[in-house]
């Protein structure tokens, strides 16, 4: 017998292993398959896709689904693919997902380490606003968006996506700052430091794991958003969902299956890239913050 | 990480001042609407062009979904932010509504000059102009009542052209005993509600449509005719295999194509779909009115709703008016679109067998006053009382209730929802 | 004189920096929620007016009958989503604690469907659950002639292929939150407990999983909020039917506000919502902010 290990794991013999190895690859199966019969049927030929089995492997691989997907498709009444709305989503994410994290950031920082009468009512309060079902805000918030002048822009899209950001960013990044000690704060007070000063020298350095959680979430919500991307959007601001949806929601004609499924895995690519690439920190920085009661 | 997130929105910034700069140079529309596949979007290009070489620049604004319903509500956020586009694709009721608001422009004067009183249907004007203003432009007119059927297993069955409803059901079991699906449907609400259309007018006629869609007459909607239409459903719901729910209509379409079921009933657009696969007109497939209902048409109608907009985008709204009017257009686009142009005047030269008889037919119905505008499609009653009928409709024919029950519950429905 | 000064300013500065996200929460969630409150108890149709009519919206909003299966759809999915998410996300953080090999490629298997939205796989999850195409067409080719799964057409089941759906999206994110849970407890409990010679079972049942009371919490919250606000994967997989079978209390608001220009029976649907938020939230919140006092 081994010694007691220093973590959970049970001691345990092949067979469970096996067992529990098996379970998992089982499930690993579950999640996988949507995307194995999208990335299967975009490279098919479209008879291959009409007249076979959805989960069959290629018989003719071929990649012009995606060329088209990207560059051709006819998406209103021009035909330029999916790749002008790319550089729109983009355009919107970067400021969206920079400014409600920073904003957050300054929050969390507030409501932890400056705290003042009241600081849990109006902490319960923005947390609150992550619960709201986005469909009633749309109309207030186009009248609101006329009236500031910037319908149917990028930065009215941004506007949006950080309001309705903030709740969650508030939320990681307050449950993170309350588990640094406030010593080191108290510290760096009586020796004169400022409310920036501390934050910029003291937080903002150790606050790498919450940034990377915040950063996932507001950029996984603002680049899959539709609902505000096609009602706050003009006709040279459209984000990739909509474009996506006008390819794939047509109503008339052969759908394209193949050209469909391509555009949605380009659609979903850099969130998906952004997934696998960081999720390792994911579970670390919700660790750190998002989970604690 | 802070500098460079700093540098990087201040040159976010500078792209897009670049990108939203000089738009406002030339004229331009900006038309919302929801033809983004192939055929439509291509037909649709046609226009796009025709103003191009008339110096007017096209701001593509497609949102597909839902018939136009998420159009709609894009619309709707678009109108409420004072951001309204010059020119937006609509269907019936939504067009007297939006003129109810206000929001709609004038196009009076176009209209005289080009005579659009006389050259456009009454059916289609009651839509189209509000308060004795023009305030849209037609496209096009859909005819609903339409059969789709495969010739070779009406040939290889001995079937003739049904043309009453005993007929028809004789002719569906004689397919479905054959081994075929014998209708092929998609279970959608709307859908069911375009078959509802058309069997309440083989039911009842002219009349009691009117009575029963547009006047709304509580006694037409919960009477023995309108049980004897459920009946009916019923009895086509014993017609159709049993993946229907949900299946999208071209792909019903797909099935009398490849010769799988023998027919479909569905709106003219379904010919697209047979054309794209290289059938021909009377030879491969058949196109004939729902039995019972010869000699009428029930329709819907794509029009442009042109918005209020400021003067200095006026002059380009009003050519793009004048430039959907246009016979050489109206032709083109409906030629490839399945429908019929929206003015009485244009040519069938380039129309096949089906739009020529689709032609005659609306000129025909229009003369007799038995035109109609379709529930199913937004041309007989507001959105809401449609809706509400869509319910009842598709409850029924999925089961939920039976026929009796179903007008019951269709009076009550209505009843709600004005 | 000054000394205070600079005290008031240091006093004043982070409320100061605190007020425009306040405030912007304030206009645009709050704000907007009373707007929407008062547009319920008018008569709205397709743009807001403001004529009031009292309660009428709701009457006639709980005699609609696809508001009542909305509601209990509502019901069957959340406690069916929540319930099984739970149960899966646990399973299989328990499992990817064992120090397993290839924890680096599962994860991330497991995680990744949260980060796509249904306008992505829709289509997809269409296919899967269609008997022509999908699962069933697929078991049929493979020689099992007799395997059905047709749900989605079924007017009693599609509501659970929707369930299914959304538990692969959601269930890997529990997962992770779970896991956070499990790395965050002090192993030296664990090590007392094994030597004591505490079976697995009894190890996880007794010590482990009351232990991992916040990550419950948290989890059950986010749930709940995506239950109640599950409208994409409706529209996705089954637009609402087969016939109104699979209504829900988002899609039905939509529906109303938007397509059948009842703004004003659409506005009395979301105020119920909210309530219905509130009434899960609120609670969590209370007892969350109360605990913390130190």
């Amino acid at each position: 017998m081994s010694a007691a290990s220093n973590d959970i794991a049970l001691r345990t013999g092949v067979i469970t292993r096996v067992a529990i190895f098996a379970v998992l690859i089982l499930f690993a199966v579950y999640y996988l398959l949507p995307l194995f019969v999208m990335l299967v049927n975009s490279v098919k030929p479209l008879e291959e896709i009409r007249s076979g089995n959805m989960l069959a492997l290629p018989e003719v691989f071929t990649i012009a689904p995606w060329i088209n997907a990207w560059g051709e498709a006819q998406i209103g009444v021009q035909p330029t693919g999916l790749s002008p709305y790319f550089v729109n989503s983009i355009m919107m994410v970067v400021p969206a997902v920079f400014i409600a994290t920073f904003l957050g950031a300054l929050n969390g920082y507030v409501l932890t380490k400056w705290r003042f009468r009241g600081h849990r009512i109006v902490f319960g309060l923005m947390l609150f606003s992550c619960f709201i079902p986005f469909q009633i805000v749309l109309i207030p918030m186009a009248r609101i968006l006329g009236l500031l002048g910037i319908a149917g822009t990028t930065w009215g899209l941004v506007l949006v996506h950080v309001v309705y950001g903030l709740g969650f960013t508030t939320l990681f990044f307050r449950n993170y700052y309350d588990a640094f000690p406030s010593e080191l704060i108290r510290a760096a007070t009586i020796d004169g430091a400022g409310f920036f000063r501390i934050f910029r020298r003291i937080l903002l350095p150790s606050s790498g794991p919450i940034i990377v959680v915040t950063v996932i979430w507001q950029f996984t919500n603002v680049w899959n958003d539709f609902l505000f991307g096609a009602s706050f959007a003009d006709f040279d601001s459209q984000p990739m969902t909509v474009a996506l949806n006008n390819l794939v929601s047509s109503s008339t004609g052969v759908k394209e299956y193949n050209v469909h499924f391509a555009g949605a895995i380009l659609a979903a690519l850099p969130t998906l890239v952004v997934y696998v690439v960081s999720g390792r920190y994911f579970v670390r920085g919700l660790m750190a913050g998002a989970v604690k009661g | 990480m802070t500098r460079f997130g700093l540098k990087l929105s201040a040159s976010l910034v500078a792209l897009a001042l670049v990108a939203g700069g000089p738009a406002a140079a030339a004229e331009e529309v900006e038309v919302l609407h929801w033809w983004t596949s192939g055929g439509e979007a291509a037909a649709l290009n046609v226009l796009k062009e025709d103003l191009e070489s008339k110096g007017v620049g096209w701001q593509d604004m497609p949102v597909a979904g839902g018939g136009g319903e998420q159009a709609m509500t894009v619309l709707r956020a678009r109108v409420t932010a004072g951001n309204a586009p010059t020119a937006v694709q609509m269907l019936g009721f939504d067009i007297q509504d939006w003129a109810q608001e206000g929001a709609l422009a004038d196009l009076n004067e176009l209209a005289a000059s080009e005579n659009w009183d006389t050259v456009v249907p009454a059916a289609l004007q009651r839509f189209a102009k509000h308060d004795g203003k023009w305030i849209s432009a037609p496209v096009n007119v859909h005819s609903t009542n339409w059969v789709w059927a495969n010739k070779k297993i009406f040939d290889e069955l001995g079937i003739a052209q049904p043309n009453t409803w005993d007929e028809l059901v004789a002719a569906l079991t004689k397919i479905q005993d054959a081994g075929y699906v014998a209708v092929a449907h998609g279970g959608q609400a709307w859908q069911d509600a375009t078959i509802f259309d058309a069997v309440v007018m083989s039911v009842g006629g002219p009349d009691f449509y009117k009575a029963a869609f547009i006047d709304l007459d509580p006694d037409a909607l919960g009477g023995a005719q309108m049980t004897e239409a459920f009946q009916r459903m019923e009895t086509l719901r014993g017609f159709v295999d049993e993946n229907f729910s949900g299946r999208d209509w071209n792909l019903a379409s797909a099935m009398v194509i490849e010769g799988k079921a023998g027919l479909q009933f569905m709106g003219d657009w379904a010919k697209g779909e047979f054309l794209k696969a290289g059938l021909t007109p009377d030879q491969d497939f058949l196109c004939f009115r729902f039995p019972g209902t010869d000699g009428t048409v029930t329709f819907n109608s794509d029009q442009f709703a042109m918005f209020s907009v400021g003067t200095e985008r006026r002059d380009a709204q009003v050519k793009l008016a004048s430039s959907i009017m246009a016979p050489s257009f109206q032709s083109a686009f409906n030629v490839v679109k399945g429908s019929v142009p929206a003015r009485t005047d244009v040519s069938d030269a380039d129309f096949d067998a089906c739009g020529k008889k689709g032609m005659k037919q609306l000129a025909a119905a229009n003369d007799a006053g038995k035109l109609f505008g379709s529930m199913a499609h937004g041309h007989a009653a507001p959105a809401s009382v449609k809706n509400a009928i869509y319910d009842v409709v598709t409850a029924h024919f999925n089961g939920e209730f039976d026929a009796a029950t179903a007008a019951e519950e269709l009076v009550n429905a209505v009843d709600a929802a004005q | 004189m000054p000394t205070r000064l600079r005290a008031t300013a240091q006093d004043l500065l982070p409320k100061l920096v605190l007020s425009p996200s306040f405030v912007l929460i304030l206009i645009f969630v709050y704000g907007f929620i009373v707007f929407t409150g008062y547009l319920s108890f008018t008569g709205s149709r397709m743009l807001p007016s403001f004529d009031l009519v009292g309660f009428a919206n709701y009457f006639k909003l709980f005699s609609l009958r696809h508001w009542s299966t909305a509601l209990s759809n509502l019901a069957i999915f959340g406690v069916l989503y929540i319930g099984i998410c739970t149960v899966i996300g646990l399973g299989l953080a328990i499992l990817l604690d064992q120090k397993i090999r290839g924890e680096g490629v599962l994860r991330p298997i497991f995680l990744y469907p949260m980060a796509l939205s249904f306008i992505v796989t829709g289509t997809a999850w269409k296919w899967f659950l269609d008997p022509g195409i999908g699962l069933e067409n697929v078991m049929h080719l493979w020689g099992w002639e007799s395997f059905e799964f047709r749900w989605i057409k079924d007017r009693d089941m599609a509501i659970y292929t929707i369930v299914i759906a959304a538990v692969w999206q959601s269930s890997g994110f529990v997962m992770a939150m779970f896991l956070a849970g499990l790395r965050g407890i002090d192993n030296e409990i664990l090590k007392a407990a094994q030597i004591d010679g505490a079976s697995a079972w009894k190890l996880y049942r007794r010590i482990v999983i009351p232990m991992l009371r916040p990550a419950f919490l948290s989890a059950f919250v986010v749930l709940a909020h995506l239950a109640i606000k599950s409208y994409d994967l409706v529209i996705a997989l089954t637009n609402g039917g087969p016939g109104r079978a699979t209504e829900m209390p988002a899609t039905f608001m939509y529906s109303y506000t938007f397509t059948r220009n009842q703004m004003g029976v659409g506005a009395s649907s979301a105020v119920i919502m909210l309530i219905m938020i509130a009434s899960i939230i609120i609670p969590y919140l209370y007892s969350e902010l109360r605990e913390k006092r130190t």
